[in-house]
C-alpha cells in the first residue's frame, strides 16, 4: 500500500499536476493543429479538387405518371418521351451569353427564358434546368453537332403528359401543371417533400388532382459521383422509381363525344350514370378548353381568352354549377307525396285550372292539366297547380326531410374535388343563409316555388342524375364515381373504387313504379314525346324549364328577351325503362323549354349508349334525332 | 463581515436587486465570460450558415444558458458541493430506471419518459459524477488513503457501467474521463497512471497496426458492439465504405481540406450548402467552420479554447478548497476533452462518437450544462478570492 503525503505537499503536487494537464492539453491541440494544417494547407489542392469536381449527388429518378384510360381501354391521359434542352448552371459562367448563343441554334423565346430563370432560382446548382422542351429532331441534331462549344448544355429525353382527347376530357381528367409555391406548401404539409424531389408537375384539377397520390408514384434515387464536367460519372447505388398507378374509368369517351356533339355548340352540361354501379358514363360541360395548353403553363393571352370569356369554358358546369331544377324536381315531389301518404296514385283532382294563394290566383294553361289530374297525369304533362297544392299540403320541412337522402343540397361525393353543394331550401337553411332577421323568415309562397323546382332550389346536373339513379334503383344509392379501377403498377392488380352501395333510401316499390311509369309516359305521350319519337327502346324522363329571369306577369317570349336571360332547359331520364342501364341529366343553359333543347340531346346519348354498339350508323340515327334541336333559337 | 461577502451571508440584502447586480459583477470573471461570449458568437455565425431555421431556438438556448451560468456562479459553492451526493444518487436511480423502463431510440435505451418530457439521465451524470467525486475527496481531504481511490473508482464505475450498457459508449467514455480527471487531480500515484496510459496507447497502436485483420467482418471484438467496431474501422480506412459509415468522415475531410488557409467565405461552403456534411449543425459543425473560415478560423477557435482552458487551469491552481480545486480541474479538462474529441473526430484522427463541439454545436442540453460548468468555475474563483481577501 502506498503512503500519501500530508496536505502541504499535496498542494504543491496538485499544482504540478495542473501544469502537466495543461501541457497535455497543449500537446493534443498541437496534434490537432498539425492535422488541420496538413489537411487545409498541405493537401489543400487535393481536397479542393475533390470538393469542386468529385461530388456525390443524390439524383431523384422521377416516376412515370400513371396512365388514365376510359372504360374501353382508350387512353385519355398518357406520357410520351420528348427531347429537352437543359443547362447545368454549375458549368456555365455567363448564363445570358450562353443562352444568347444557344438561341442562334434553336428557337428560344422570351417566355422560355423567363421560365428558365424562375426555375433556376429554386434548383440546386448541380441540377440541370430545362430551357426548351419538345425539341424537333433537327434541333437535336444541330445541338449535338455543336455540343463541344457548350459545356454544361445537354439534350435529355424526358417524359411529358398528353391528353389525346383534349377538349373532350378537360372537365373530367383535368390537367397537371408545374408545381408552384402553393403546391409546394401542400406537399410539405403532407410530408411528401422527398417524394416530389425532381417532380416538376402535379395534378391541378379533375382526376389528375384528386388521384394525385395514386398517379404520381414513388420517386427513386440514384447516388452518383459527379465529375468536374458536371456529368454523372458512375452510379454508386440506386433505388428504382415506382411508377404511378393507372386509372381505368367508368367513362366512355365515345359516348362523351356523342353527347358533346349533340349540344351543337350550346352551353350546358350532361351527366350520364350507370345506375347499377354509380359509375359515370359521360360527364360533359360545355364549352370546354384544351387541357394540354396548361401543362407547360398557359400563355397569358390564352389564359385571358379563357378566363374572360362570358361562356366560362373553365367552369365545370356539371359539378360546380347549381341551377334551379324546374320541373325535373316534380318526380321527387311526387315520390314525397306518395311516401308520406299525402297522395295516392288513384287520387284525382278536378278543377285544377287555377290555384289561389294569399290573394293571388295561379292558372295552368295546359288543357290536360285542367281536369282529372293525378300523379301520373301531373308528371306526364308537367302540371304546376298539382304541385303547388302538394307542396302546400306537405309543408317545407317534410319536403326538405324527404329530399335530403337523395343528396339534394349535399355533396354527392364524386371523386373530383370541389363539387358544389347546391341548395335544398328549408326554413333552417334560410336562417343560416341570411343575416338580417327580416330575410330569415320563411314564407308560404316560397314553399310553392320549391314544389315546382323554382325558388331557392338549386342543384348541379350531377346531383340531378345521381338522385334519379337512386330512384330508378328503388332507393339503392351508389356514390357517383369516375374511376372504376385503380391498377397497381407493380402487381397489375385491379382495385375497384366503389363496389358497394353507399346507402339505401327506404321507398315503397309500388310508389317508385308509379312515378317511373309516369316518367315513361313523358317520352311516349307527354312533354318529351317529340324527342323520343321512334325510339326502339322505352325511356323514362322528365323535362324541365328553369327560370333565369322573373318576368313579373309578362308573357314569356323567347324571341324578345336577350339570350342570356332565357330559361335553362332541363331533361332527366333513364333507359331502357324496364331495366335502366343509363340515367342522365341534361342542362342546356338558356335553352328555353326542356322538351325542345335538352330532351333531344338525351335521346342521342341514350341511342348511342343502347344501340351504338349494334348500329354502325349510330351517327346517322343521332342526326335524325337531333333534327328537332335545330329549330330552337339557341344558336 | 467583509464588504465582498456574498448576499447570502446577510439575509436582509438577499433579495435586493442592486445587491444581486453587485454580486453578479463581482462573480463574473471578465476573461472567462468574454471567451464564452466569443464562442457563442461563433456558434451563432456557424448556425446561420449550417441551419438558419434553428437560429431562433439557438438564441433561446443561449439566453437560458447564460442565465443559468450566472445563477450557478452566485450560489455558494459549499451548497452545491453539499447536494452533490444527492444529485449523484438521483442520477444513478434514473439510470437504473432507464435500464428498466427506458424508451428505445435508434437501437439504444437512453431516454426516460417522465410524463412531461423525455430526459436523458446520462447527460446529468457528466456533471454529477465529478461533483460527487469532488465531494467525496473533500470529506477525506486530510487523510487520503489508497482505499479512498478504490471507493472513488467504484463511485465512477457504477454510472459508467449503466451508461455503457444502454449502450452509449461515447457518453460512458466522457463520464469516465470526467471522473478520472478528479481522481488524477486528487493525487492518484503516477506509478498507477503511467502503466495504464501505456496500456491504452499500446492497445490503440495494435488496432491501427492490425486494423486489416481486426476489421474483417468475421472477427468479433467481444467487448464492443458491432457498430462501435465499425466506427473504429471506418476511422482506419474510411474509403472501405464511402456511402455508408465512411461517408461522414470522407465528406467532412473534404470540407475541411477544401477550406484551405482562408476558407471559402461565410455562407460559401459548397460541401455545407450542398448538404454533403451530415449533422452539420450539431456534431459536424466544426467542418463547416473549417470549410468557410479555413485554417485561420481553426486557429482562432483553438486559441479561444486554449484561453478558456488556461483560465480554468489558473482557477484550479489558485482554488482554496480541495473540492474547488478538483472540480475546477475536472471541468477545465472536460472542456478540453469535448473540444478535442469533437475536432479530432471531425478531422479524422478519432473515431466518430457523438460529442458536440462545446459552445458551438447546436443543442440546448449540452449548451446549458456547459454554461452551468462555466458558472461553477466562476463560482470557485470568486470563492477563492473571497478567502484570499478575507
Amino acid at each position: 500500500m502506498t503512503e500519501f503525503p500530508h496536505p502541504g505537499q499535496l498542494l504543491a503536487r496538485f499544482r504540478r499536476r495542473a501544469t502537466v494537464a495543461m501541457l497535455f492539453v497543449l500537446i493534443c491541440f498541437g496534434v490537432l493543429v498539425a492535422r488541420l494544417y496538413f489537411l487545409q494547407v498541405v493537401r489543400f489542392d487535393h481536397y479542393h479538387a475533390r470538393a469542386e469536381g468529385n461530388r456525390m449527388a443524390l439524383l431523384p429518378i422521377v416516376p412515370n405518371r400513371g396512365v388514365i384510360r376510359d372504360a374501353k381501354g382508350r387512353e385519355l391521359a398518357r406520357n410520351y418521351s420528348a427531347y429537352t434542352l437543359e443547362i447545368n448552371p454549375s458549368l456555365v459562367k455567363n448564363m445570358d451569353a450562353t443562352i444568347d448563343r444557344l438561341s442562334r441554334i434553336v428557337t428560344i423565346e422570351e417566355r422560355d427564358r423567363r421560365r428558365f430563370y424562375r426555375q433556376l432560382k429554386d434548383s440546386k446548382y448541380f441540377e440541370s434546368v430545362p430551357i426548351r422542351t419538345h425539341l424537333t429532331d433537327e434541333e437535336v441534331a444541330r445541338i449535338i453537332a455543336r455540343r463541344y462549344r457548350f459545356p454544361g448544355v445537354e439534350v435529355q429525353a424526358r417524359l411529358f403528359r398528353d391528353y389525346p382527347e383534349g377538349v373532350h376530357t378537360a372537365h373530367v381528367i383535368g390537367y397537371i401543371g408545374r408545381i408552384n409555391d402553393r403546391d409546394l406548401e401542400k406537399i410539405n404539409e403532407n410530408n411528401d417533400t422527398a417524394n416530389y424531389r425532381g417532380s416538376e408537375y402535379i395534378g391541378k384539377s379533375g382526376l389528375e388532382e384528386s388521384y394525385e397520390k395514386e398517379l404520381h408514384g414513388t420517386t427513386g434515387f440514384e447516388q452518383v459521383e459527379i465529375n468536374a464536367g458536371g456529368r454523372a460519372m458512375r452510379s454508386l447505388s440506386s433505388t428504382e422509381a415506382q411508377p404511378g398507378n393507372d386509372l381505368e374509368l367508368t367513362l366512355d369517351i365515345e359516348l362523351q363525344k356523342v353527347a358533346e356533339a349533340a349540344f351543337a355548340g350550346r352551353r350546358g352540361a350532361l351527366v350520364a350514370i350507370d345506375p347499377k354501379t354509380g359509375g359515370i358514363l359521360a360527364l360533359v360541360s360545355l364549352p370546354s378548353f384544351d387541357p394540354n395548353e396548361f401543362i407547360e403553363g398557359i400563355s397569358t393571352q390564352s389564359w385571358r381568352a379563357l378566363s374572360d370569356s362570358p361562356d366560362h369554358p373553365l367552369l365545370n358546369r356539371a359539378i360546380y354549377s347549381a341551377y334551379p331544377p324546374g320541373s325535373t324536381f316534380k318526380p321527387f315531389m311526387a315520390m314525397a307525396g306518395l311516401e308520406t301518404g299525402r297522395r295516392s296514385p288513384g287520387q284525382y283532382f278536378s278543377r285544377q285550372g287555377y290555384f289561389s294563394f294569399a290573394g293571388h290566383t295561379y292558372y295552368d294553361s295546359k288543357s290536360k292539366c285542367q281536369t282529372g289530374v293525378n300523379i301520373h297525369v301531373s308528371l306526364t304533362y308537367s302540371c304546376n297547380i298539382f304541385y303547388y297544392q302538394l307542396a302546400q299540403d306537405l309543408g317545407i320541412d317534410a319536403i326538405a326531410k324527404f329530399m335530403r337522402p337523395f343528396d339534394f343540397g349535399h355533396r354527392t361525393g364524386i371523386d373530383i374535388s370541389g363539387e358544389a353543394e347546391g341548395v335544398l331550401p328549408s326554413p333552417e337553411w334560410k336562417r343560416k343563409r341570411f343575416k338580417k332577421p327580416e330575410q330569415q323568415t320563411w314564407f308560404g309562397g316560397e314553399t310553392l316555388s320549391v314544389g315546382i323546382g323554382q325558388g331557392y332550389n338549386a342543384y348541379t346536373p350531377l346531383q340531378m342524375a345521381n338522385a334519379l339513379a337512386a330512384l330508378v334503383n328503388y332507393g339503392v344509392m351508389y356514390r357517383p364515381h369516375l374511376v372504376k379501377n385503380i391498377i397497381d403498377s407493380r402487381t397489375g392488380e385491379r382495385r375497384p373504387v366503389e363496389p358497394e352501395p353507399m346507402r339505401t333510401i327506404k321507398l315503397r316499390k309500388r310508389n317508385v313504379s308509379t312515378v317511373l311509369g309516369a316518367m315513361a309516359d313523358v317520352t311516349r305521350l307527354g312533354t318529351a314525346k317529340t324527342a323520343f319519337r321512334g325510339a326502339p327502346y322505352s325511356a323514362g324522363g322528365k323535362t324541365g324549364t328553369a327560370q333565369v329571369f322573373s318576368l313579373h306577369g309578362q308573357r314569356y317570349n323567347a324571341g324578345r328577351i336577350s339570350e342570356r336571360l332565357r330559361d335553362h332547359s332541363w331533361f332527366i331520364g333513364f333507359a331502357p325503362a324496364q331495366d335502366p342501364q343509363i340515367v342522365l341529366a341534361v342542362l342546356v343553359e338558356n335553352g328555353g323549354f326542356g322538351s325542345v333543347s335538352a330532351a333531344p340531346i338525351a335521346r342521342q346519348v341514350m341511342d348511342y349508349h343502347l344501340l351504338g354498339s349494334q348500329d354502325d350508323d349510330a351517327a346517322q340515327a343521332t342526326d335524325v334525332a337531333a333534327a328537332p334541336a335545330q329549330t330552337p333559337p339557341a344558336q | 463581515m467583509s464588504p465582498n461577502a456574498l448576499p447570502f451571508s446577510d439575509e436582509t440584502r438577499f433579495f435586493t436587486p442592486m445587491a444581486w447586480l453587485r454580486t453578479l459583477l463581482r462573480v463574473t470573471d471578465p476573461w472567462l465570460f468574454g471567451v464564452v461570449l466569443a464562442l457563442l458568437a461563433i456558434s451563432w455565425t456557424m448556425i446561420v450558415s449550417a441551419g438558419p431555421e434553428r437560429l431562433e431556438s439557438l438564441q433561446t438556448h443561449i439566453a437560458l444558458a447564460l442565465v443559468l451560468m450566472l445563477a450557478t456562479a452566485v450560489i455558494p459553492l459549499r451548497h452545491i458541493v453539499r447536494i452533490a451526493p444527492i444529485l449523484y444518487l438521483l442520477g444513478v436511480l434514473l439510470l437504473i430506471a432507464v435500464a428498466l423502463f427506458g424508451d428505445v431510440s435508434k437501437g439504444a435505451r437512453r431516454w426516460l419518459d417522465i410524463g412531461v418530457t423525455r430526459i436523458q439521465p446520462s447527460e446529468l451524470m457528466k456533471l454529477a459524477v465529478p461533483l460527487a467525486l469532488a465531494w467525496y475527496f473533500q470529506q477525506r481531504e486530510n487523510a487520503l488513503r489508497a482505499h479512498d481511490f478504490i471507493i472513488a473508482f467504484v463511485l465512477l464505475g457504477i454510472p459508467v457501467a449503466l451508461i455503457a450498457m444502454q449502450p452509449d459508449l461515447g457518453t460512458a467514455l466522457l463520464v469516465t474521463a470526467a471522473g478520472l480527471y478528479v481522481i488524477f487531480f486528487a493525487g492518484l500515484p503516477w506509478k498507477l497512471i503511467i502503466p495504464a496510459v501505456l496500456l491504452a496507447v499500446g492497445g490503440l497502436l495494435a488496432i491501427i497496426g492490425f486494423g486489416d485483420i481486426l476489421c474483417v467482418p468475421e472477427f468479433d471484438w467481444v467487448v464492443l458492439h458491432e457498430y462501435q467496431k465499425q466506427r473504429i474501422c471506418t476511422l482506419l480506412d474510411p474509403s472501405q465504405d464511402p456511402l455508408g459509415r465512411g461517408f461522414h468522415v470522407i465528406q467532412s475531410t473534404i470540407a475541411i481540406g477544401s477550406g484551405g488557409m482562408w476558407g471559402k467565405g461565410w455562407l460559401q461552403g459548397t460541401q455545407t450548402h450542398l448538404a454533403f456534411i451530415p449533422e452539420r449543425h450539431t456534431d459536424f459543425i466544426f467542418s463547416v467552420l473549417c470549410e468557410e473560415f479555413g485554417f485561420v478560423g481553426v486557429l482562432v477557435l483553438i486559441a479561444l479554447y486554449i484561453l478558456l482552458i488556461g483560465r480554468g487551469m489558473t482557477f484550479t491552481a489558485t482554488a482554496t478548497t480541495f473540492a474547488g480545486r478538483l472540480l475546477a480541474g475536472a471541468i477545465t479538462m472536460i472542456f478540453f476533452t469535448y473540444a478535442f474529441v469533437n475536432m479530432g473526430m471531425v478531422s479524422g484522427i478519432l473515431p466518430v462518437v457523438g460529442v458536440p463541439l462545446p459552445f458551438i454545436s447546436y443543442g440546448g442540453t449540452s449548451l446549458v450544462s456547459l454554461c452551468i460548468a462555466v458558472g461553477l468555475l466562476m463560482n470557485i474563483r470568486h470563492h477563492s478570492r473571497l478567502i484570499a481577501q478575507g
